[in-house]
């Protein structure tokens, strides 16, 4: 039997999500970001919303979010996500709209933009992915870095009395009213992939409910900023974000 | 016959805004422009046209809905005062390098700093020469009455959307809390999704649907030959600007030996400066600048040849006279009067001036 007589749509079991581009992406290997794109695609395809969504990409690794997503995107200034989606939201009443943040710009420079969207209850999905570190500007620490952790602005590790304390901004979130659905998720294995597209579903619905802003963190691994192997970034995540960042829902209502 | 209702400055921009189709308006207060939020929230714009009003948690955030609305191929608008435009400087590069239509209006006050709350000229450079980083430009245009804080709305929205660049007003405490008659212009619609398709379908993000390609609006260009490939389209789109956008008005000047340039409500005062001098026998006119970028350069090197002297007035240090003395070369002398700190000059003081420029 040839290859060809296997290859047919009857056979077909699994394939590329149509709402991912062609484009090869730029992340290093071991990183979660590929993984929560697809999720990403997956929900947009099933919903059937290619047409009626509008993302918006941050600045770090995922300012390039728009060349792998197949749908309108609008790249922000960093931190100022939240704000864009505002605009996009509250003028297109009848789009779903999306951020997709990393912690350095959703908690940091972001964290005003991000924290009054909440509160005002934005239909919006805010999208975190929590790596606790500045991945594309070469591992510094973020406001979620760890106590302890060592990353090039921490190089004797994060220090509270220097750096204050890792920001829980995800629990934050949860304490505001505007806030419908905060989870933390995580993609390091089957199990946990699932439940993250499960949980990016239901805040996509949440959005056309008008229930409120749902923001899902992911924690993530950044193996190249760890300078750990992709094996090894995943147990040190288990290991150490997972007990800090505890996974499930904060908030559902 | 057209109405004609009495008003102040900030509340002109803002009846303006909802009677020319803006879609959205996203503010954070601060004196002495406040009420321009204040009126749109009194209007309640969106049970009419369907305006949208919303006030943001600062102006780094509103200028920030303006890039989402904007995006989208909306009308969109937001009003501050200097320490706020200081704030939105971010934004305007980024709108300015993604090519987004958005209108702004700074009725500045005194500064630098905190700086006082009364009229001020003081943001002059900020507005003309960039404020943010990166090269770029905005479209600047200088009212001098309560009827051009009305007109330059539509105008802004306009030119805006025309070269695809975010346009500035640039007003003043004077202006904005002055009360004047204001002829209402007919309404303009607010445009529909399929107008804004057809509109602006080949850009914003309406959504992504079959027949079309994806729509990602960035500034980002990582590449140098894709930026710099960018940054010509946008040098030749200010060129356009200049040749085709320039606007001034020409008072006295046709016999004139001395030249008067003066904008926004100095430039009021400058008009019975001038009168004043005129009834002493100089022969003074004045030139005032509507847009200030694009500068009416060519308007004033076409006077040089009939001039002994420019001056000009300004509440500020002296920032706009730099443009003037470029434009001039040093072919005559140009010279500055001002007052700073909010103080307004007198008429009297301006001829005073003059006079001294003069002997």
């Amino acid at each position: 039997m040839d290859v060809k007589d296997i290859i047919k749509p009857e056979n077909k079991v699994y394939g590329k999500c149509p709402v991912m581009t062609e484009k090869v992406l730029h992340y290093c290997p071991g990183c979660s970001h590929g993984t929560i794109h697809k999720l990403l695609a997956e929900v947009i395809d099933e919903m059937n919303i290619q047409d009626k969504t509008i993302a918006v990409s941050p600045v770090g690794c995922s300012v390039f979010a728009y060349n792998y997503i197949d749908i309108d995107w609008q790249q922000a200034a960093h931190g100022r996500a939240c704000a864009l989606a505002t605009g996009v939201k509250r003028l297109c009443p009848d789009k779903y709209v999306f951020t997709y943040q990393g912690d350095g710009d959703l908690a940091a420079i972001g964290t005003a933009e991000t924290i009054h969207a909440c509160n005002r209850g934005e239909n919006i999905v805010v999208i975190l992915v929590n790596n606790a570190i500045y991945g594309m500007t070469g591992g510094q620490m973020s406001p979620l870095t760890l106590e302890g952790q060592v990353t090039s602005t921490t190089p004797y590790g994060r220090k509270i009395e220097l750096n204050g304390y890792p920001l829980k901004i995800t629990n934050l979130a949860a304490q505001l009213d505007g806030t419908c659905y905060v989870t933390r998720q995580s993609v390091q294995n089957a199990a946990a992939v699932r439940r993250t597209k499960k949980a990016i579903r239901k805040a996509f619905e949440n959005s056309a409910q008008k229930k409120g802003t749902s923001l899902i963190e992911v924690v993530s691994s950044c193996n190249s900023g760890w300078k750990l192997s992709p094996i090894g970034a995943n147990k040190w995540m288990e290991d150490n974000l997972f007990p800090f960042y505890p996974l499930g829902d904060l908030k559902d209502k | 016959m057209a109405e004609k209702l009495l008003m102040k400055g900030n509340e002109a921009i803002a009846i303006a805004a909802i009677r020319c189709g803006c879609d959205g308006y996203f503010g954070y207060p601060i004196t002495p422009q406040s009420e321009v939020m204040e009126t749109l929230m009194e209007e309640k714009p969106w049970e009419t046209t369907g305006m949208v009003v919303l006030q943001a948690e600062s102006e780094v955030a509103s200028i920030n809905m303006l890039y989402g609305g904007a995006a989208c191929g909306k009308k969109v608008m937001t009003s501050s005062s200097s320490p706020g435009i200081s704030l939105m400087c971010e934004g305007f590069s980024y709108m300015a390098g993604a090519e987004l239509p958005c209108l702004v209006a700074n009725v500045v006050r005194g500064g630098p700093g905190l700086g006082s709350i009364q009229a001020s000229q003081a943001d002059y450079f900020q507005a003309v020469k960039g404020g943010g980083h990166g090269d770029y430009q905005l479209i600047v245009l200088a009212p001098n009455s309560v009827q051009e804080m009305y007109d330059f709305v539509d105008l802004g929205f306009e030119l805006a959307f025309k070269y695809r660049n975010p346009a500035l007003i640039l007003t003043d405490g004077v202006i904005g809390q002055m009360m004047e008659k204001v002829e209402l212009r007919p309404e303009k619609p607010r445009w529909t999704d399929e107008e804004i398709i057809k509109l602006h379908g080949s850009w914003a993000t309406t959504g992504k649907t079959k027949d079309r390609p994806q729509h990602a609006v960035t500034s980002l260009a990582l590449e140098s030959a894709v930026l710099e490939k960018f940054n010509l389209k946008l040098i030749e789109k200010y060129k356009q600007l200049n040749e085709l956008e320039v606007r001034f008005e020409k008072i006295n000047c046709d016999d004139a030996d001395y030249l008067i340039i003066a904008y926004g409500s100095a430039s009021r005062v400058c008009e019975k400066a001038v009168e004043l001098a005129r009834n002493e026998g100089i022969k003074v006119g004045l030139l005032r600048p509507i847009t200030l970028y694009p500068f009416p350069t060519k308007a004033i090197q076409d006077m040089v040849k009939q001039l002994k002297a420019i001056i000009t007035v300004e509440m500020s240090a002296g920032q706009m006279v730099q443009d003037v003395r470029l434009a001039v070369n040093g072919a005559i002398p140009v010279e500055y009067f001002g007052r700073l700190g909010g103080i307004i000059p007198t008429p009297e003081e301006v001829v005073v001036a003059l006079k001294n420029i003069i002997k």
